[in-house]
Formats: structure tokens, sequence, C-alpha cells
């Protein structure tokens, strides 16, 4: 594939005091698309766009963003992003519209340029009707909203979000999705994070899994999910002594790539379902195996996520925090 | 230059909405707990300070330029607090992570911790000209007393927006504002002049950059030019090296924690 490189991490490494947050960090990200930083709670996505929006200085490694450096070129890298922060980053006392004013400013737009853009951005997060209202009277997904209307109105090259649907109700997360991809069609590149597995599922683009600060796996969420091997067939069998004959008899099927057993079942992973599944239950019926149980399901994102950290993304996620 | 201008005049016109939108904060900024003690306080030990010691005509009178260093020191003190909530709800990442000159919110906030500070300042010498505390000096003193105050203000806010940035939690630099302020004020001549101290106490209050205030304070409003103009010439040279050395601790700890 040959197409624009908008970013480029390059050996990326940041130690604070004593914790390596991000260790040897390499990837590209293409203009245009949607990345993703999928990771569980502390696995350094946070670090690394801070890193990438300027705002911290690597330990080690480099990034560039459209050539620029995060470092020596802080400040034209500044003038090509928009960036929208992991906290609710709001003044509770200011209203929406003010918001955007203040931040018109600070990006150094003209008066008119302020007055045609902040209506269209109110326009285009919905955010019309509430944008005179003070922000502490706006809901989580409003302050969403005018956060990536704020983000957006530098009329960026890339934007960053940082975990941007965290804590927000199922409608306000499929809008923000909807906000984001309206993003890329229009040509803007996006670097999101999140731990959500969904979200990095059908968002993004491409992914690149994080833990314990280091990229374990990058590709879009299908490459992905093929890599980790077919379908998976998991059976549940009523005998539990007779798993290791049923195992044996299911692993010369042709459509079979791999069997592994439980004390109570196998999971058998496939080529193609329509044939291996009938094989499958034929060679339960001739063993007279009893089934009590058939689940089948494509490999989820969940599956690509414990092949590559040996843990699910569940197990330590937090609570959501509130609105 | 123009964008620098377009950027400070943004970020001060936000401090100044956010303290417009809290009404309650807006009264009691400008009705200020100093207040209290000027009129509490002065009227409260009017025979109980003894006039010899004071050299005033009225407790009060002698209290005036006490109040108007307090009030300069607590809103100095407190004038990083916003930005300690800036930086703990992330507000601060997201200005910074505009193409501003990194001074920027600085600037905007040394410009309206100056403007409110002279406010109540001049609120303060008005209850007390109320009570009968008419300055000296006239006019051209009380626009001293300002740049005394503005001076010394600045040093106190370096201070304290240099411990925004560099304190763990919120409670942390409360702790160290209330550790702070009351031997601030003890250790100084704002509630009695340092001849009637108990020696130890005058000793320490001598290096307050506060006393030094006050003292040069006090003669514009009770005694005239000629006795005020020595003590203005030395605070001068006292707030200069106390804000030298605030503002380049500020600077240094401004540029690590914001690069
Ligand atoms: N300012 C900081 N000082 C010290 N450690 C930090 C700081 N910020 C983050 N860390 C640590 O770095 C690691 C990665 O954090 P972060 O990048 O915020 O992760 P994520 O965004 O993936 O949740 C964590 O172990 C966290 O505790
Ligand atoms: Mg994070």
């Amino acid at each position: 594939m040959s197409r624009a490189v908008a970013i480029e991490v390059s050996h990326l490494g940041k130690v604070y005091d004593k914790v390596r947050a991000v260790d040897d960090v390499s990837f590209q990200v293409y203009a245009g698309e949607i990345f993703g930083l999928l990771g569980p709670n502390g696995a350094g996505k946070s670090t690394i766009l801070r890193i990438l929006i300027t705002l911290l200085h690597p330990t080690s490694g480099s990034a560039r963003i459209f050539g620029l450096d995060s470092v020596k070129d802080a400040d034209r890298v500044r003038k090509t992003i928009g960036y929208v922060p992991q906290e609710r980053a709001i003044d509770r006392f200011l209203t929406g519209r003010e918001h955007l004013e203040l931040l018109a400013d600070l990006h150094h737009l003209s008066a008119e340029e302020a007055s045609t853009r902040i209506p269209q951005l109110l326009k285009l997060v919905e955010l019309e009707a509430q944008a005179d209202r003070p922000a502490k009277t706006y809901s989580g997904g409003m302050k969403r909203k005018l956060d990536i209307a704020c983000g957006l109105l530098p009329d960026p090259k890339v934007l960053f979000l940082d975990e941007p649907t965290l804590g927000l109700d199922v409608p306000s997360r499929l809008r923000i999705w909807d906000h984001v991809r309206a993003m890329r069609d229009r040509g803007i590149t996006v670097v999101m994070t999140t731990n959500y597995l969904d979200e990095a599922d059908q968002l993004c683009d491409r992914i690149a899994i994080i833990d314990g600060g280091r990229i374990k796996t990058l590709g879009s969420p299908t490459e992905l999910k093929v890599g980790v091997g077919g379908d998976l067939v998991s059976l549940t069998v009523r005998e539990h002594d007779r798993v290791d004959t049923l195992a044996s008899a299911v692993n010369i099927l042709p459509a079979v790539r791999a069997v592994k057993t439980r004390p109570n079942g196998l999971d058998i992973r496939v080529d193609s379902p329509e044939k291996a599944l009938p094989a499958i239950l034929e060679a339960a019926n001739r063993l007279t195996c009893q089934l009590e149980f058939i689940d089948y399901h494509r490999p989820r994102l969940d599956d690509v996520f414990i092949a590559q950290t040996g843990r699910s993304i569940k197990d330590d996620q937090p609570k959501d925090d509130d609105q | 230059m123009k964008e620098y201008w377009q950027e400070i005049r943004a970020l001060t016109m936000r401090w100044v909405r956010r303290l417009s939108r809290e009404k309650f904060s807006m009264l009691f900024t400008l009705v200020q707990p100093m207040l209290f003690w000027l009129i509490f306080f002065g009227n409260l030990f009017q025979r109980a300070a003894d006039m010899q010691v004071t050299q005033a005509a009225s407790y009060i009178s002698f209290l005036t330029a006490g109040v108007v260093i307090m009030t300069v020191l607590n809103n100095g003190l407190a004038g990083g607090v916003d930005l300690l909530f800036d930086k703990e709800n992330g507000f601060l990442e997201r200005l910074m992570s505009t193409p501003i000159h990194r001074s920027s919110v600085i600037l905007s906030r040394f410009i309206f911790v100056m403007t409110i500070t002279s406010l109540q300042v001049l609120v303060i010498l008005a209850v007390a000209w109320l009570f009968g505390v008419q300055p000296v000096t006239g006019f051209p003193g009380v626009a001293a007393i300002l740049f005394i105050g503005m001076m010394f203000g600045v040093g106190l806010t370096a201070i304290s927006m240099a411990m925004a940035f560099s304190v763990k939690s919120h409670g942390d630099f409360f702790s160290v504002l209330g550790f702070l302020s009351l031997p601030m004020i003890f250790l100084s001549s704002a509630l009695v002049p340092l001849t009637a101290m108990p020696g130890w106490m005058g000793f320490l209050a001598q290096f307050n950059p506060m006393t030094w205030a006050i003292d040069a304070v006090r003669p514009l409003i009770l005694q005239g030019w000629t006795e005020a103009l020595p003590h203005v010439g030395m605070v001068i040279v006292v707030m200069v090296l106390f804000d030298a050395l605030c503002l380049y601790g500020g600077a240094r700890v401004f540029r690590r924690a914001i690069g």
C-alpha cells in the first residue's frame, strides 16, 4: 500500500519518574483514516496522544505530524491539529458559544472567520439550541459534543480524540461515531484512543492494540480477526469423559483448523462453518456423544485482544466515570 | 504581536466572564472578608490600641495600610487557584494544545488578578474614608498605593501559580495557602508596628516583604510625601528583588510543567 503518511511515530518511549508508560512504540497513520489506539486503562494511550499533540516531550524516539517534529516544530504542529482531551475539558461557567469564541482567538482566527465557522460547528454537533447556556447545564453527551466542536474549530488536518465516548449512553455514543466518520469523510485524519472493543471494531479503519506501553499488534479490525484464526465453534459435552475421544475424531475433519479441549467440551477453529458444522455434528453422532450446548461465533476483537495480551480487556476495566 | 494580544485579551476576558457568572463570588469579591478586618478590627481595637504606639489618630487609620496589603496578599496567594482547576480538569491542556504563546495564560492571569486587586483596594480605601480615614497624599498617594500593591501582588501571584503547577492535588494547594497567609500577616506590621512587637517577632517581621509594603503605604495615608518617599523608594527596591525571585522561580516551574 502506498498511501500518504500523516503521522510517523518511531521508537517512541516515555518514562515518568520510574514508570515506563510508553516503550519503544512505532507506527504510522495514513492520511484520511481513522486510527485507533486500543488498550486497557494505564496502557499508555493518553501518553502517546499527549506526545503527538506536543504537550509531552518523549524520553526517547520521535513523532512527526505531516513531517513536523513534535518537539522541534511544536509551534507548527499545534497549528495543524485539533485535540479533544480525555477529561471533559469544559469551563462550567462559559456557554458553548463562548468556548468556541475563546478557541477562535487562541487559534488566531479573524472575527469574520470566527463568525462564520462557529455557527457551522454548533450546527454540525447539534448544539445550536443550547449554545448560549452555561456548560454546567449540559449533559455528558452535550459536553462531549462541545469538546468535539472545540477540536474541530481550527479546521485541523489531524484530529486527536482521547476516549471520545467514555461514559456516554448508547445513543450519544452512536452519534459521536457518526461525527467521527463525517470528519474522515471530509478528509480529516483522526487518531483516537478507546478501551471499548466494539468502538475500535466498528469505527476505526486500523487499530493498534496497546498493553503495558507496547504495541501488541496492528492492522485493520478484519485483518486482526482473521489473524486469530477462523470462526470458533464451542461444544459442551454431556459426558465429560468423552471429550478426548470427540477431540481426536473432530481433529481429522477437513474444515477444522485447530481443536482445543476444555474440561467439559471443545473449542474448534474452523475455516468454513457451512462445511464444518455438519461434519462435527455427524462425528458426535457417530460416537454417540451427546452435546449439551453449541456456540458458534466469528472471531471478535475480544479474541484478538486475548490472543495478544493473554487476558480480557474487561478484566481491569474501570467503571465508566459519571457524567 | 497582534496575535499575542488577541490571545491575552481572550484569556483575560474568560477570567472576567467566569467571575461575572458567579453572582455570589462576584459579590464577595467586592465585599471581601478584608473589609470586616477593617471595620471590626479597626473599631474593636480603637480603645485597646495605644495611640502612642501606633502613632495614628485612630486604630482604624493605622490599620488601613495593613488591610490594603492584606488584600493584596490574599488575592496574590489565591491568584493561581483557577489555573489549578484548569490543570485538574484538563482545560489547561486544551489551551496549551492551541498555537498560543506559552506565556499568554500566565500573563492573562496577572492582568486579571492585578485589576481585581486594585478595585478591591479602592473599595477598602473608600470604606476607610467613610470611617474618616483620608489619605493625606490625595489621589497621587492612592495611585502610589495601587502601584506598591501591584508590585507586591505580581510576586505573590507568581508564587501561587508556581504552586498551582507543582502541587499534586488541590488539597495540598489550599493547605499550603492556609499555612502561609496567617504567619505572613502576624509577622508583619499590619496589625501593630514592629516596635511594639515581642523582639523575636519584630526580628522576623523585618524579613517579610509585606512589612516593607505596609511601611510605605502607611505614611502615604497618615503622614505625607516627605515621610513616605524614603519608604516608597525602599519598597520599590525590595519589591523588584522579591518579584525577580518569584518570577524566576515561577518561570522554572512553569517551563517544567508546560514546556
Ligand atoms: N503525569 C504522570 N506521572 C506519572 N505517571 C503517569 C503520568 N501520567 C500517566 N502516568 C502513568 O503512565 C501509564 C500510562 O498512562 P496513560 O497514558 O494515561 O494510560 P491510558 O491513557 O492508556 O489509560 C500509567 O501507568 C500511568 O499511571
Ligand atoms: Mg487515557
